[in-house]
C-alpha cells in the first residue's frame, strides 16, 4: 500500500502524494471505529456520517474565536434554552422514576415534550435571529472558545460519544438489520440539525479558515531555516544552473512546492500519532479478558449472558467507544481542511463508503481496518484515472468523435461507485472474512 | 367565506401533496416490505433500483417523443412505463441470480444480504449515472394542470385559487389501480396465497409443496413493477435526479417500518402517515390562522411547528418514536 502511494509520489506529485495519505489515514481511523463495533461486538452502526460531523462541529466550537456581539445580543437567550432542555430532561427522567408505567404516564411525558419544544422555540427564537442578524456575510454565529484545535480531536471523541450513549439508550435493543437502519436515519438527523441551526454552526454558510495546527505555507516561504532547508535537499539540482538569477528562481519554486509538502507532512506526523496510540490500544484491548468477553457476548449472546456478563452494559460502552474514535476521524478530517461543510457530509461518503472499507479490510482485525481504510480510500481517489486509462484502452479504435467514447470519458468520476460495488460484492462472495480475516490466537 | 378559504388552503398546500407524496412514498415501501418479508433483508439498494426503472423509462419516453408519438394531454411516459418495468425486472432477475442467490442458498444471515444489498447498491448508482448522468432530468410533457390555481379563483371568486397538477392525479390514480391490484393478487389467487405462507414460515411452506424459486421469482417481478411506477411518478410529478432517489430511500424505509415491516397494507398506510405528518408540521399555518381568527388575534409569526429544513428529520423521529414504543409497527408486522 506504502509503495503503491510512494508510485503516485513519483508519477503524479508529492503533494497529491501526501493528501491521498493523510485522508488514508483518517480514513483508517474511521474505519478503526466501525470496526470495534462490528468486528469485536457485531453492532451494525450506519450513522458513522453523524458522529464524523459531530467531531468537525467540535473542532469549529473549540477553535473559532468567540464573536462577542453575537453572544451579547443572543447569548442569553440561548443559556436559557439549555437550561430549559436540562430541566425537561430532569423532570421527565423524575417522572419516568418515580411513577408506574401506565398510559398516563406516556402521555404526560409526550405533552411535556410537545410543550417544552413549544416553550424552547419561544425562548430562542429572539436570540437566534438576533445573532444570525449580527455580520451574516462573515459570523452570524456564536463561534467557539478561540482555543488550539488540536483539543478537539479529543471534544469531538465526547460529543460523538455523547450522543452514541443517548443512540445506544434508544436503539441497541433492536435488531441488526434495524439498528442499520435506524441509526442511518438518526445519523440523517444530526446532519438536518448541523445543517439548519445556523446560530451554532453557520450551517451550509460553512465555515472557512480554521485555525491550523501546522505553519502556514505563506510563512513558511519567508522563513530562513526553511529556505536553507529546501536549498539542502535539492543542492545538487540547484548546482547544475549556472546563471544566478535563474537559481534563485528555480529556488523560489522549490519552496513554494516545499512549503506545501511540508505542511501535510506535519499532518501526516499527526495523524501518523493518532493512528499508533489507537492501534496499540485497540490490539490491547483485542487481546485482554475484556476482549476475550466482547468475542464471547458477539458469538452466543445468551451464553455471555447466562455467564453473569452484562451484555446491555457491554454494548452500550463499546458502541460509544466506536463511534467516540470516529468522532476524532471527524475532527482531524475537518482539522486538516481547515473548513467545515455541513453541506458535504452525505451517507455515501461517509458511512457507506467506511463499511466497504471495513468489509474489504476485515472485520475484527485491526491492521485489517487499516488496510481497508487505505486501500479502498485508494481506489476511490485513483479510480476515475483508472477508468480512463481502461476507457482510452478499449475504445482505443474508435474516433476521437464517437458519442459513446465521449459520454463515457465525461461519467469517469462515477466509475468509483462501479469499482467500491465491485470489489464488496467479491469480496463478500470469496473472502467473506476480508482481506485479513480476525486472527485468534488461544494461549 | 373565510371558513371555506381556509379549507382551500389546506386542501391545496397540505392535502393534495401530502396524498401524491404518500402515494409514491406507499409504492416505494410495498416494494421494501415484499423483500423483507418474502427474502427476508432489508433492501439498501431500494432508491437506486427505483432510479434505474425511472432511468429505463426517461429513456424510452425520449425515444418516443422523438418518433413523435405522444398521448396528448397525458404524458409520454405512461407509455414508456412498460418499457421500463420490463428492463428493471430483468436487471432485478438477473442481480438475484448473480448476487443474491448465492447467500439464499446458504442461508445467510440477513446482515450479510443487507451488506450486500449496498455493494448493489453502489453498482447501481454507479450505472444510472454513467447512462444518464447526475443532473437533474425532466420528462414531463403533456398537459401540466388539470385546475389552475388562477381560474379556480375567478370560477368561484375565492381568494385562494387551488392548483391540481395532473401528475397528481395520475399518481394517486395509479397507485390506488395498482394497489388494490396487488392486494387481490395477494389475498385471492394461489400464488399470492403461498407467497404470504413462504413469508410466514419458510419451512412448512416448503414441506406444502411451494416452490420458493417460483416464489422468489414473482416477488422480484412485482417489486419491480411497483419500482418502476413509484420512481416514475416521482419522476413525473418532481423532477428525476439520483441522488434525490437515493435519499428518498429513507423516508421509504421509515414508511415500511411505521406500517409494521412484512405488511403490505401496513406499509401502503405508513407512505401516508409519514407523508402527512412531514407536510402537517412543516407547514406555516400563518395565512391560515389569517382566515378563520378575527382581526385582532391575528398571530404575529408564521406559525409553523418545525421549519421546512427538518422536512426528513420529522419522518425520522417518528419512525423512532415508533420504533421504541411499538416495534412491531402500527399494524402488527414482523416482530423485530
Amino acid at each position: 500500500m506504502i509503495v503503491l502511494i510512494i508510485l503516485v509520489g513519483i508519477f503524479q506529485s508529492w503533494n497529491i502524494a501526501l493528501s491521498i495519505f493523510n485522508m488514508c489515514l483518517i480514513s483508517a481511523v474511521m474505519t478503526m471505529g466501525a470496526n470495534i463495533q462490528w468486528g469485536y461486538a457485531g453492532l451494525i452502526n450506519f450513522g458513522i456520517m453523524g458522529y464524523t460531523a459531530l467531531g468537525g462541529l467540535a473542532a469549529v466550537l473549540i477553535s473559532v474565536d468567540p464573536v462577542q456581539e453575537a453572544w451579547s445580543a443572543g447569548g442569553f437567550d440561548i443559556l436559557m434554552c439549555l437550561w430549559l432542555i436540562i430541566a425537561l430532561v430532569l423532570i421527565i427522567r423524575f417522572i419516568l422514576k418515580n411513577f408506574q408505567k401506565s398510559k398516563v404516564r406516556t402521555y404526560a411525558i409526550a405533552v411535556l415534550i410537545i410543550s417544552g419544544i413549544l416553550l424552547i422555540r419561544f425562548t430562542a427564537e429572539p436570540g437566534i435571529e438576533a445573532i444570525e442578524d449580527i455580520n451574516p456575510a462573515k459570523t452570524g454565529f456564536l463561534g467557539g472558545f478561540g482555543l488550539p484545535i488540536i483539543f478537539s480531536w479529543i471534544v469531538g471523541a465526547f460529543f460523538a460519544g455523547g450522543l452514541a450513549f443517548i443512540v445506544g439508550k434508544v436503539a441497541l435493543g433492536l435488531r441488526a438489520d434495524y439498528l442499520a437502519i435506524a441509526t442511518l436515519l438518526i445519523s440523517e438527523i444530526v446532519i438536518a440539525i448541523i445543517k439548519h441551526e445556523d446560530w451554532l454552526t453557520r450551517g451550509v454558510k460553512n465555515v472557512i479558515g480554521l485555525k491550523r495546527p501546522a505553519p502556514y505555507e505563506v510563512d513558511l516561504q519567508t522563513t530562513d531555516w526553511f529556505i536553507n532547508l529546501v536549498e539542502k535537499f535539492n543542492s545538487g539540482k540547484l548546482e547544475l544552473i549556472s546563471n544566478l538569477s535563474d537559481r534563485q528562481a528555480a529556488l523560489n519554486q522549490l519552496v513554494i512546492e516545499g512549503s506545501s509538502v511540508f505542511v501535510k507532512l506535519c499532518y501526516s506526523g499527526l495523524f501518523l500519532t493518532v493512528v499508533i496510540i489507537l492501534l496499540i490500544l485497540t490490539q490491547k484491548a483485542l487481546y485482554s479478558p475484556w476482549g476475550r468477553m466482547m468475542r464471547a457476548i458477539r458469538d452466543n449472546e445468551e451464553a455471555a449472558n447466562a455467564m453473569g456478563k452484562n451484555v446491555v452494559k457491554q454494548h452500550l460502552l463499546i458502541f460509544i467507544l466506536g463511534s467516540a474514535i470516529v468522532g476524532i476521524a471527524g475532527a482531524m478530517l475537518v482539522t486538516q481542511d481547515g473548513l467545515f461543510t455541513p453541506g458535504s457530509y452525505r451517507p455515501m461518503r461517509y458511512t457507506f463508503l467506511i463499511w466497504v472499507m471495513v468489509i474489504v479490510g476485515g472485520s475484527g482485525n485491526n491492521f485489517g481496518a487499516i488496510l481497508g481504510g487505505f486501500a479502498v480510500w485508494f481506489l476511490w481517489i485513483e479510480a476515475a484515472p483508472i477508468a480512463l486509462f481502461l476507457i482510452n484502452f478499449f475504445t482505443a479504435g474508435m474516433s476521437e468523435t464517437h458519442a459513446l467514447k465521449l459520454h463515457l470519458i465525461e461519467s469517469v468520476p462515477y466509475f468509483r461507485f462501479l469499482m467500491m460495488g465491485l470489489g464488496l460484492l467479491l469480496i463478500m462472495r470469496y473472502r467473506p472474512k476480508g482481506i485479513l480475516p480476525e486472527k485468534i490466537e488461544i494461549k | 367565506m373565510d371558513i371555506l378559504n381556509a379549507l382551500i388552503l389546506l386542501l391545496n398546500y397540505i392535502f393534495i401533496p401530502a396524498l401524491t407524496y404518500g402515494s409514491q412514498l406507499a409504492l416505494g415501501a410495498i416494494f421494501v416490505t415484499l423483500i423483507y418479508g418474502i427474502l427476508r433483508f432489508a433492501n439498501f439498494a431500494t432508491g437506486d433500483m427505483m432510479s434505474f426503472g425511472t432511468m429505463v423509462t426517461i429513456l424510452f419516453t425520449w425515444y418516443f417523443q422523438s418518433l413523435g408519438i405522444s398521448l396528448g394531454v397525458l404524458p409520454t411516459a405512461l407509455i414508456a412505463i412498460p418499457f421500463g418495468i420490463l428492463f428493471m425486472i430483468i436487471y432485478m432477475l438477473s442481480i438475484d441470480k448473480f448476487v443474491f442467490k448465492y447467500y439464499r442458498a446458504n442461508k445467510s444471515p440477513p446482515v450479510q444480504l443487507a451488506m450486500v444489498s449496498i455493494g448493489v447498491m453502489f453498482v447501481t448508482q454507479a450505472v444510472v449515472r454513467i447512462i444518464i448522468g447526475p443532473s437533474d432530468q425532466r420528462f414531463f410533457d403533456g398537459e401540466k394542470f388539470i385546475i389552475k390555481a388562477r381560474e379556480f379563483k375567478e370560477m368561484t371568486g375565492l381568494n385562494e385559487g387551488l392548483a391540481l397538477k395532473s401528475t397528481q392525479v395520475i399518481t394517486v390514480l395509479v397507485t390506488i389501480v395498482l394497489v388494490s391490484l396487488l392486494f387481490w393478487f395477494l389475498n385471492k389467487t394461489k400464488t399470492g396465497k403461498s407467497m404470504k405462507a413462504y413469508s410466514d414460515n419458510e419451512d412448512l411452506a416448503l414441506l406444502s409443496g411451494i416452490d420458493p424459486k417460483k416464489i422468489v421469482m414473482i416477488t422480484w417481478i412485482i417489486a419491480g413493477i411497483l419500482a418502476t411506477i413509484g420512481g416514475a411518478l416521482y419522476g413525473l410529478d418532481k423532477s428525476f435526479k439520483p441522488f434525490t432517489y437515493f435519499n428518498n430511500m429513507l423516508p421509504i424505509f421509515a414508511a415500511a417500518i411505521v406500517g409494521g415491516i412484512g405488511n403490505p397494507f401496513g406499509a401502503f398506510l405508513g407512505g401516508y402517515v409519514i407523508a402527512f405528518s412531514e407536510i402537517f408540521l412543516t407547514y406555516a399555518y400563518k395565512k391560515f390562522f389569517m382566515y378563520i381568527l378575527p382581526a385582532s388575534m391575528e398571530p404575529e409569526g408564521l406559525v409553523q411547528l418545525l421549519s421546512t429544513d427538518y422536512k426528513f428529520a420529522v419522518s425520522f423521529s417518528i419512525l423512532v418514536i415508533v420504533l421504541l414504543y411499538r416495534p412491531s409497527g402500527i399494524f402488527k408486522g414482523k416482530v423485530l
